[in-house]
């Protein structure tokens, strides 16, 4: 390490591929500190690192992949969740994440996270919503709040938002969070309940884009969001999430909105051909992990 | 004598500020001189303030801080070592 001249590890440090820091993240970027939360939750709740998986798509938060040092794939645009599901399938023991940004899972692969919440495959899904296409410069993702200027919208957005939490509920999730990147400590415990639940759990976490959100909207920089979250977001556990929707310069409603149980994809399917197969549905051998 | 202590990466910083505003006890600031990237990182002017509570580890987008609680130290070590480490640059 660079310039500690003593002999403690940061506890981050673990669970980072060093070699590759620093990162490209602008500073002043949330989506490292989602990561010390995320690695927070992995040391809380004691996981095994031989069964965890992460799955990335592209953007910004799409280079997480590449930074953990984790069992990590980083997929095509859009198909983290796919590429997340094949793993789950093939290998049902596996814990497996997905981490990637607003774009990438609610724009591109949109299609794949409704679906993957209506059949409600074991996935932990962790969404970093900086509520624009930062990568590619800025341009309006579905995420943008009414009135905000992007590069493809100078002169302010007119579409309508999705509302993240209130779309992967009706679609059938069964756990939904919202934190910002003020929210260390309690996006942290929210991972970790995540990994507690069987069935697909979905947290947004909502970050600063400094570089092209927050300076186009003349909002300040990174410090200056944090700020604005630290004053305008409003903890509201169990809130209907119809009413959660984000606004430029509004309340940000955060907490655990939905905490409830069904049966996941692999328990659906196993009891659909029990009932219709009986004796003659003989299930896969669970599958041997030689690693050496 | 303080309780934690708080140690900088100093090349990683990129001078966000996140850990100087949220350190609940005020130990930070942010410092004159410049890493090699040209950024000012933070540096400690109340050492003795640190619980070791590693919220700036929390915040800190660029993993270049973290806290320690220094209880399992001896009381000598950790006075010499705070001083080392916050005093670098």
């Amino acid at each position: 390490m660079l310039n500690v001249i003593d002999d403690t590890v940061n506890p981050v440090e673990p669970f980072l591929r060093t070699d590759r820091m620093p990162h490209i993240w602008c500073p002043g970027c949330g989506i490292g500190t989602t990561v010390n939360s995320f690695a927070r939750a992995l040391i809380d709740s004691k996981i095994d690192l031989q069964t965890l998986a992460l799955v990335s798509g592209i953007g910004c938060t799409g280079r997480v992949a590449g930074y953990v040092k984790l069992d990590s794939f980083h997929t095509t645009h859009g198909r983290a969740i796919p590429f997340a599901t094949g793993l789950k399938l093939a290998n049902p023991k596996l814990n497996v994440v997905v981490y990637s940004g607003d774009g990438d899972l609610s724009a591109i692969g949109g299609n794949h996270l409704i679906h993957a919440a209506r059949r409600n495959i074991d996935l932990k899904v962790i969404c970093v919503n900086n509520l624009i296409y930062a990568m590619t410069g800025g341009q309006t993702a579905p995420t943008t709040p009414g009135h905000a200027t992007t590069s493809t919208n100078p002169y302010g957005t007119f579409e309508p938002a999705f509302n993240l939490p209130h779309l992967v509920e009706a679609a059938g999730a069964v756990y939904v969070a919202r934190w910002t990147t003020f929210h260390v400590r309690q996006l942290s415990r929210s991972i970790s309940e995540a990994f507690q639940k069987k069935g697909f759990s979905f947290i947004e976490v909502i970050s600063p884009c400094p570089t092209l959100y927050q300076r186009r909207n003349k909002m300040g920089d990174g410090l200056d969001t944090m700020k604005y979250y630290k004053e305008k977001s409003k903890v509201k556990n169990g809130a209907p999430t119809s009413e959660v929707g984000l606004t430029l310069n509004g309340e940000i409603v955060v907490g655990k909105f939905v905490d409830r149980d069904r049966p996941d994809y692999q328990s659906m399917m196993r009891a659909q051909y029990v009932e219709s197969l009986g004796d003659r549905y003989i299930e896969e051998p669970e599958m041997e992990c030689v690693c050496g | 004598m303080a309780k934690g202590r708080v140690s900088i990466v100093v090349e990683r910083c990129k001078a966000c500020g996140f850990c100087v505003e949220f350190c609940p006890t005020h130990v930070l600031a942010l410092s004159s001189a410049f890493n090699s990237k040209g950024y000012h990182p933070p540096h400690v002017v109340h050492p003795e303030k640190c619980s070791g509570c590693d919220l700036c580890g929390m915040y800190c987008p660029d993993f270049a801080i973290y806290g320690t609680k220094s209880a399992e130290m001896k009381p000598t070590d950790a006075a010499k070592e705070a001083k080392a480490v916050g005093g670098e640059k």
